[in-house]
């Protein structure tokens, strides 16, 4: 047993920092830091810049322009970047799509779209929930009618998340009522720009509108943007549900979230002392911390299972579970941290106003984040179906 | 023992719940929400008129309520409807200080409505200490000019005058020597801005402002209209957390995934469970802190119904929005802007963490 990263990894990352130290932009990481969202601009150009060192696509084979690495690099390299404040990738092409298309998409479809995918030709976005169809997605209602050449496509898909910045959607589409609900549903690729899309924002409890509903009527679809079989969509999602869970515990933005805390701590005061010497704070802080360190093992026992070659089980449910509650817990923290300053609302801050923030510039953003973050323990799979899941297999009733 | 109210109390409790109701929509809120004040004048004007006001304060006083009781009723009943209206500073703050101080002429136009005020306390470093004061007074004539800095001033964009703190002697957080001030607003300078809960606060400026002196010993006032603010604001506090029930209730009864109602899941029941047993644990806290706002060991009934408000506040936000899922995200449904208030309440008059060593402290003495 050892703990340590081998030599070939330990190289693997100074290479990681060394390539972050270089070419992340400072203007990037300040506006993390302060909570506020990127632009698209912003977003591209972070793309931009890890595409031309072969780097943006961490999950794909090398044959299709991805890196090829293993799940330990992967960890190694998301965890650098998180530590670094670097935006984080944006996943619905190149870990949600990209996938998809190398395992069950046509040649042709590999050949169009995985490219656009690296170069920044296409935003995607992801069509799966709806408002009658969260928990229980298989219930999805939109539907595609075929027509000669085309699918017709009515319907509402919701919680479209940066569906305001993206021209293609990979929804799931209900082209079958016949059998079990799973047994209907088909994958399919569609342009945003085609007559009868419409994006809707949507405004959530802080304030920001990063999500939104897209309304689809008699919307044609050519059917070569049928991914696989039709009706066997389900089975495309379930794959891309499983695939995509390397980051899920969240590690790395914990870790940043509690330094941040620590920082805040010693500077806000609560009497005589700073807040980190309140013995009632400071306690609350170590559970958390102490979590966490037990997380960042069970996160790396995880990886290193699957860069084994060991598909995922239960853990990946338990590493969601465990690590968005950590999340939220310092979150609630942080805002507690910063006292009344919690207080005024600072949504246009999200949006990158220029006017100084009221009270201490750490303050402004930590009502919004924890209310903004009530989201990871309902996106994704809630974290009760993530209970479900982990039940059922640990009791085999 | 009697849990009944009078028959006064129910009448006016009818009265404020059907006024509200019909008053609190959507529109109202956002016509708060975009004006300068942070609320509806309209609206405010109604509270006034139906004596909501008066029942803060005793008879001696101008009023025809006052008890602990009383406020209690009042706030559960805002908060039910979500009111954001500045009952708490221009009147509980504002109107309890100059009750305290002999200024029964200002006070009359507090009661009747026609008169905003603010206190300006907390200071940028105070956090929630109530003795600690750094801004400074000078004398200057007959009167005073006073420097320094006040944070997360409520109503005070809304406010004709603000009565301002200052230090006349002592240490930074000695209890003695507070002084009391009145200010014309207008001669401060105001940063304005929205609270996450609803309705307006400012960030204070004071620079050799001119200021009349109403006290030069004012923490035993301060503290009590705290205490009689804190009750209300744990008041207000239950009331959202019965609006908020009633959303999450319904939604669990009508919303259907896996073909029936999600309610009909066992773990969401137990979840809900526990939320109505804290609910009915806020309600006898507020109750207890009624029943001891004028008593001797007040601040120890103080800091313990404000710590369990605050942490069932926490429970009831993250539970309500996890039962409703993504649409208890949305700013279009009536919980986000419930959530965000309740949430607020623990960055008021101390948050649980900081009633917890005060409970301890106070109950060790």
């Amino acid at each position: 047993m050892n703990l340590d990263y081998t030599d070939a990894q330990k190289a693997f990352r100074e290479e990681v920092r060394t390539f972050l130290d270089e070419k992340l932009p400072e203007r990037l990481t300040d506006r993390g830091r302060a909570g506020r969202a990127l632009t698209k601009a912003d977003h591209e150009a972070w793309h931009a810049i890890l595409n031309d060192r072969g780097w943006l696509a961490g999950n794909w084979p090398v044959d299709f322009g991805g890196t090829g690495w293993d799940a330990v690099q992967r960890h190694i390299f998301e965890d650098e970047m998180t530590r670094a404040g670097a935006p984080r990738i944006v996943p619905f092409g190149l870990a949600m799509l990209g996938p998809v298309l190398q395992k069950f998409g046509s040649k042709a479809q590999q050949d169009h779209y995985l490219p656009r995918i690296l170069n920044g030709d296409d935003w995607w976005c992801q069509g799966y929930s709806e408002p009658g169809a969260g928990s229980d997605l298989a219930s999805l209602r939109c539907e595609a009618v075929r027509d000669g050449d085309h699918y017709v496509v009515n319907g509402q898909k919701t919680w479209t998340t940066l569906g305001q910045y993206a021209n293609m959607i990979f929804c799931l589409v209900r082209t079958s009522r016949e059998g079990k609900p799973q047994e209907g549903i088909s994958f399919l690729l569609i342009d945003m720009e085609t007559p009868g899309v419409e994006v809707r924002p949507i405004v959530l409890i802080d304030g920001s509108a990063e999500v939104n509903e897209v309304w689809f009527s008699d919307v044609r679809v050519p059917v070569e943007n049928l991914v696989g079989k039709e009706n066997e969509g389900w089975t495309y999602a379930k794959y891309l549900l499983t695939h995509e869970r390397t980051n899920i515990a969240g590690v790395g933005f914990a870790n940043a979230g509690l330094e941040t805390l620590k920082r805040i701590a010693r500077a806000e005061r609560d009497g005589d002392r700073p807040l980190i010497e309140n013995p009632h704070f400071a306690a609350r802080m170590a559970r958390v911390e102490i979590d966490l360190m037990a997380m960042a093992t069970t996160n790396l026992r995880v990886v290193s299972a699957a860069a084994a070659g060991q598909a995922p089980g239960a853990e990946s449910s338990m590493l969601k579970v465990k690590g968005t509650t950590l999340r939220q817990e310092i979150n609630a923290l942080t805002r507690t941290a910063v006292g009344p300053y919690a207080m005024p609302f600072q949504s246009e801050a999200v949006e990158g106003s220029n006017e100084a923030p009221i009270g201490p510039d750490y303050a402004a953003q930590a009502t919004a984040q924890y209310l903004n973050n009530r989201k990871l323990s309902i996106y994704g799979g809630s974290n009760e179906v993530q209970r479900t899941i982990i039940a059922k297999i640990l009791l085999e009733l | 023992m009697n849990f009944e109210l009078s028959d006064e109390a129910r009448m006016l409790q009818d009265g404020l719940r059907r006024f509200l109701s019909g008053t609190y929509d959507k529109a109202t809120r956002e016509a708060a929400t975009a004006s300068t004040t942070g609320f509806v004048p309209k609206v405010w004007a109604g509270l006034a008129e139906m004596g909501v006001i008066g029942a803060l304060f005793s008879e001696r006083e101008g009023g025809f309520g006052g008890t602990g009781f009383d406020i209690a009723l009042v706030f559960e009943e805002l908060g039910r409807a979500g009111a954001v209206d500045p009952l708490i500073d221009s009147g509980i703050l504002g109107g309890g200080l100059l009750s305290a101080f002999g200024q029964d002429g200002m006070l009359e136009g507090v009661i009747d409505g026609s008169v905003h005020l603010a206190l300006a306390h907390a200071e940028p470093d105070s956090r929630y200490d109530l003795a600690r004061v750094t801004t400074t007074a000078e004398r200057d004539g007959d009167g005073w000019r006073l420097s320094g800095r006040k944070a997360v001033v409520a109503n005070a964009p809304a406010a004709e005058r603000i009565l301002v703190t200052a230090r006349l002697s002592g240490g930074p957080a000695d209890r003695a020597g507070i002084g009391l001030f009145l200010v014309e607003a207008d001669a401060l300078t105001l940063r304005p801005y929205p609270l996450a809960g609803g309705g307006m606060a400012a960030e204070i400026a004071l620079d050799g402002t001119p200021a009349i002196l109403l006290s030069d010993d004012a923490f035993a006032a301060l503290a009590r209209v705290h205490a009689r603010a804190t009750l209300a604001i744990c008041a207000e506090a239950l009331g959202l957390m019965e609006a908020i029930r009633a959303l999450t209730t319904d939604y669990l009864r009508t919303r259907k995934q896996f073909g029936q109602p999600i309610g009909k899941f066992q773990v969401l029941q137990h979840r809900m469970a526990d939320v109505l047993i804290e609910i009915e644990q806020s309600r006898s806290a507020v109750l207890n802190l009624a029943g001891h706002i004028d008593a001797e060991d007040r601040d120890r009934h103080v800091s313990a119904t404000k710590n369990l408000i605050g942490n069932a506040a926490r429970l009831v936000v993250e539970e309500s929005i996890q039962m409703h899922g993504g649409i208890g995200m949305t700013q279009e449904y009536d919980l986000a802007h419930l959530a965000r208030r309740l949430t607020m309440v623990d960055h008021r008059f101390g948050d649980a963490l900081h009633h917890l060593e005060r409970f301890i402290a106070l109950s060790e003495a």
